[in-house]
């Protein structure tokens, strides 16, 4: 690995950590910010020629605190605390190799639900994935200015709103703790479901987000839903390769070539959801998680246990009713019980769905498998008009070709 | 009896001219202060910060919804309010959830206006 990369790699490594202790120090997001852009400035200076320090997250930290300083000093306005000049200057600055691991504290807090949710899932990659602005805006499609805009927005209003810098009471923690999955999940489906635009940079959103999970498995290791939404990750992000065929058309679960599937990330998945598990503390991403690892466990697409998974949606429409899962249910019940009766399910479910494609798409392939083209077609159809998605889109449109010109 | 004056105004509207500049200059509100004062009418008054601090609370079906912003309904009237002192947001926003009208309307949460914001 050259200097570069390494330090590249470093600074992705350590930018949340440190962040975060530096909030915690300075108790000025703002401040804490600028004064890491600062060391980090002055880290790629000094490592190019002296190579990475042992212990770089601390090494930064000291830089990083002595900036702040120097920002507080210079400052014109009096716009920082006279008290936090006087008790960061009391201790010498100095080399110490441990420093408090508060990137739990910056999770919550970017992730306040008093922040749009938007502006959660940028924040949270900017501060704790170490993602710069252009990067941030390039994931998600949006002009960098239009980024800057709403990370400089999500930051005024965390500090002038006086959205609190810690780790929720224990009676706000499960809530709190939700909305945390929510924006961890977005971010990898962003960068999973999506196949337009900058398809590497949107493919490390997966990456990010597994990575942001196991930093949360860490530091809350009695979680069992944690641990859910990790395994569901990693056994979804298995079958990325396999997703796509060559010319970007999306290929579903039954076609897929399962000689590309990413076994070791499956068999980490599997054991991750097994520790989950025996937390005995069950909820809807290890129901998910199951329901993925029973699709990943078995090598052809016939030997699927479709009985285990239909139950497993049950529980999990139990747990989480919505369109959505009632949709994977009928399809689930009709490869377990045969077609017909997927396709009753769907049709009592027609008022609410009619919106969504997935339930469109659904109902064709159902149709289709009964033999009844011109009602397949249609739904093909109604799918198409319906989905954004240009992977998504190509497989509808083969589909009702077919339909339409039998071979 | 007690009456509550409302003061309503497009934010981001800007005064443009000196003389509309001059008509919203602290030394209007200082003045204006002061004859309430002395007609011994003002018990309490405040800016808000500005609405991009808001942050509303509803109840419903027992589930707390927060969001960024304030989003009254049109047909949403505003019909009192509390002023609270509060250590951070979380525990203004948990006296919000206990107002009934959490239950049915909407409770906005906005700290008042302070020096930079």
């Amino acid at each position: 690995m050259t200097i570069e990369s390494q330090i590249e790699k470093t600074f992705r490594e350590e930018h949340g950590r440190v962040l975060a202790a530096l909030i915690s120090l300075l108790g000025d997001f703002e401040l804490a910010e600028d004064a890491l852009q600062d060391a980090l400035v002055n880290a790629l200076e000094r490592w190019e020629t002296d190579g990475v320090p042992r212990n770089p997250g601390a090494w930064l930290v000291t830089v990083a605190k002595r900036r702040a300083i120097d920002r507080i000093r210079h400052s014109k306005f009096e716009e920082y605390n006279p008290v936090i000049l006087e008790s960061l200057t009391q201790e010498e600055p100095e080399m110490d190799d441990s420093f408090p691991d508060d990137r739990l504290k910056l999770l919550f807090t970017c992730c306040h639900p008093a922040l749009a949710l938007e502006a959660q899932v940028a924040l949270t990659l900017h501060t704790l994935g170490g993602l710069s602005t252009p990067e941030v805006a390039r994931a998600f499609l949006v002009a960098e200015p239009t980024m800057a805009q709403r990370l400089a927005r999500a930051r005024k209003k965390i500090l002038e709103a006086g959205i609190p810098y810690r780790v929720p009471p224990a009676d706000l923690l499960p809530e709190r703790l939700d909305a945390l999955l929510v924006v961890i999940y977005l971010v990898f489906n962003e960068g999973y479901v999506a196949t337009s635009g900058d398809s590497l940079t949107r493919q490390e959103l997966c990456g990010e987000a597994i990575r942001l999970c196991r930093v949360l498995v860490d530091l809350l290791p009695g979680s069992a839903e944690v641990r859910g939404l990790l395994a569901l990750m990693l056994l979804h992000d298995s079958r990325r390769e396999s997703r796509l065929s060559p010319t970007g058309e999306l290929v579903l679960l039954e076609e897929q070539d399962r000689t590309l599937w990413d076994f070791s990330k499956i068999q980490e998945g599997i054991s991750i959801l097994d520790e989950a598990i025996a937390l005995h503390d069950p909820g809807p991403y290890q129901v998910q998680a199951a329901i993925s690892a029973l699709h990943a466990q078995v090598p052809t697409a016939a030997e699927t246990d479709w009985d285990q998974i239909a139950l497993l949606y049950d529980t999990l429409a139990k747990m989480t009713p919505s369109v959505v899962v009632e949709v994977n249910r009928a399809v689930a019940v009709a490869m377990a019980k045969g077609p017909q009766q997927g396709l009753q399910m769907l049709l009592r479910l027609e008022n609410e769905a009619d919106n969504f494609y997935p339930y469109h798409a659904a109902r064709a392939d159902l149709l289709r498998r009964t033999n009844q083209r011109e009602a397949a077609a249609d739904a093909y159809q109604r799918a198409l008009e319906l989905c954004g998605n240009p992977a998504e889109r190509a497989y509808f449109q083969r589909r009702l070709d077919e339909m339409i010109n039998p071979k | 009896m007690k009456y509550m004056l409302l003061m309503y105004a497009n934010e981001s509207a800007v005064p443009k001219t000196p003389e509309d500049q001059q008509a919203v200059a602290p030394p209007v509100w200082y003045a204006l202060m002061e004859e309430m004062k002395a007609a011994g009418v003002l018990l309490s008054n405040n800016g808000l910060s500005p609405v991009a601090n808001a942050t509303t609370v509803r109840i419903r079906e027992g589930k707390t919804l927060i969001t960024d912003g304030p989003f009254a309904e049109t047909h949403e009237q505003l019909g009192g309010f509390f002023l609270l002192e509060c250590k951070d947001l979380d525990e203004a926003l948990r006296w919000a959830k206990k107002i009934p009208h959490a239950k049915y309307g909407s409770v906005e949460v906005r700290p008042l206006w302070s020096q930079g914001s």
